[in-house]
């Protein structure tokens, strides 16, 4: 095999899969992303056990079980719980130019924080706490990127 | 529960690109090594766990490709899709089960087949998460960000364990990437996802590995020097990031408590005496270090300045490099077991640690240490 391999170029086979996926939002998935493209609202679910406003919204409680069938309305405000600027990304998975953020935000009227985008803030002006707000995309289509991004809140009241 | 040992291990070397071997090779040299380092013939296996990801492989039912180079054909076979720990985990239960005297588990990874950030970003659920982006690096970048943010630890603290694990690889012929660093190195390498920057990051790796345990009348007819299994747990936090505290590792605590108290453990920073955990980034090993219970909440960085976690220090953490310094996904977890039993065996070579008795290996699954699975292991039954 060693007296072979001399100066050979081991073959590499270059593919590519790919296979479309359909993931069903469900009920709850639908109304959420009906209300962000239609009205610019977010909505969670509360639990009626553990009083848990949960954003995203859940059918069920993940703490104890129970079904969450009320719906609340939420702010399109919020705060940072964590963020992350982003100096390095793969291109096929930034939907911003670098450096954009992740953070994860929580929502008024929300317990738990959820993922989204940062942008449109300044070199460190990111800080756990920071007031952030939403903002739409004119043209939605009922996906989470029908919010473009959260940037820091820029008026108060 | 039962004794049960491990009686053999094997690590292919840890390298960015093993192109002349297929990963099938790699798990047959993995599996080769195992055998012999247990004294055994694959006929002496009563069954085979593989751990795998199809997406890794680029193949479905990824599984079933490496079936004839471990040796798993004609024998009862089973997968876990998830890190080697939590493999290791499943194949115990296979022979506290009853069922069977032995079992195989091999690991394998090839980073350099694929685009890691595209497969981890799949990981994240598709209707809220997935479209934005966010993959392993980022994502840990904000558990790293609220993690120091809690509790004050700087940059520089966390930048120490990547000069002590890059250091320490050196000592080890397996590991891909021995680096001899300055915390003034790893604090000017470019950010990739603030707080954590280039030299905070485990690099891409291909690799194999796979380890074989025993039951109790197996191991000691096999083996002179079996390393026992003293405790084992795993627990799981949420999936959704923002239900998550990601500044507190309580899945972890869990799991180690839980480990611990089988093991007969009460003190772990006295009782046990080295430790191999999942530094995937730096920050990782002081937030994994609080959680098992070596330290208190936000004091891994102070235990690693004072010298504490180095090899030759009060609880050596890492000896072999860690995730840092090579990290093949599934692969990695396994590895800290086999670190820890060469450790217990007086086999680890030049980073052996003296007086090794009882180690704690550990590893991790999902999106910032989503899910701890914790062994303790010991020389004596």
């Amino acid at each position: 095999m060693e007296d072979w391999r001399k100066g050979q170029e081991i073959v590499v086979m270059e593919g590519r899969i790919k296979v479309p996926y359909r993931w069903a939002a469900g009920e709850v998935g639908t109304r959420y992303l009906q209300a962000l493209r239609d009205e610019r609202k977010f909505l969670g679910t509360r639990c009626p056990g553990c009083g848990i406003v949960y954003h995203p919204p859940r059918r069920h409680c993940p703490d104890c079980g129970r079904e969450c069938a009320e719906w609340v309305e939420l702010g399109d405000r919020g705060t940072l719980v964590s963020y992350t600027v982003v100096h390095r990304h793969h291109p096929q998975l930034s939907p911003l130019p670098l450096p954009f953020g992740y953070g994860i935000v929580k929502l008024e009227g929300a317990d738990t924080g959820f993922l989204h985008l940062l942008y449109e803030f300044g070199e460190g002006e990111l800080e756990a706490g920071l007031p952030v707000e939403a903002v739409f995309a004119e043209e939605r289509e009922g996906s989470v990127l029908d919010v473009r991004y959260f940037r820091p809140l820029r008026e108060v009241g | 529960m039962e004794p049960v040992a491990v009686v053999g291990v094997g690590m292919t070397a840890m390298r960015r690109e093993r192109r002349e071997d297929g990963y099938a090779d790699l798990v047959y040299e993995a599996v080769r090594l195992a055998l012999e380092d247990a004294g055994m013939t694959i006929d002496q296996v009563d069954n085979v766990v593989t751990v795998s990801n199809d997406f890794f492989d680029g193949r479905t039912i990824s599984s079933m490709a490496v079936q004839d180079a471990c040796g798993s054909y004609d024998k009862n076979v089973s997968t876990v899709e998830g890190d080697g720990t939590f493999g290791a985990f499943y194949g115990l239960m296979r022979i506290l089960s009853g069922s069977f005297g032995t079992t195989l588990v091999c690991a394998h990874h090839k980073g350099s087949e694929s685009v890691m950030p595209l497969i981890t970003n799949a990981m994240f659920e598709p209707v809220y998460e997935r479209f934005l982006g966010a993959e392993a690096v980022t994502s840990s970048a904000l558990q790293a960000r609220a993690y120091m943010d809690k509790f004050g630890v700087t940059e520089e603290e966390c930048a120490l364990v990547s000069v002590k694990n890059h250091g320490n690889a050196f000592r080890n012929p397996l590991a891909q990437l021995p680096l001899e660093l300055t915390v003034e190195e790893v604090m000017s390498s470019p950010y990739v996802a603030e707080p954590l920057k280039v030299l905070d990051c485990c690099p891409i790796s291909d690799g194999a590995s796979a380890v074989i345990l025993a039951s109790a009348e197996v191991a000691e007819k096999i083996t002179s020097k079996p390393v026992w299994v003293k405790g084992v747990a795993h627990c799981c936090d949420a999936y959704h990031l923002g239900d998550r505290d990601l500044s507190d590792a309580r899945a972890l605590r869990d799991a180690a408590r839980r480990a611990y108290s089988m093991a007969g453990i009460s003190d772990p920073r006295r009782e046990i005496d080295l430790v191999e955990l999942y530094d995937a980034f730096s920050y990782m090993e002081l937030m994994w270090l609080e959680g098992l219970g070596f330290c208190g909440p936000g004091e891994g960085g102070k235990l690693t300045a004072s010298g504490a976690t180095a090899p030759e220090g009060e609880i050596p953490v890492n000896p072999s490099g860690g995730c840092l310094s090579g990290h093949p996904v599934l692969v990695a977890g396994l590895n800290r077991i086999i670190e820890c039993v060469l450790q217990i065996s007086g086999e680890a070579g030049e980073r052996q640690v003296d007086g090794v008795r009882t180690a704690v290996a550990h590893g991790i699954n999902g999106p910032c240490g989503q899910s701890h699975c914790v062994w303790v292991l010991g020389g004596e039954k």
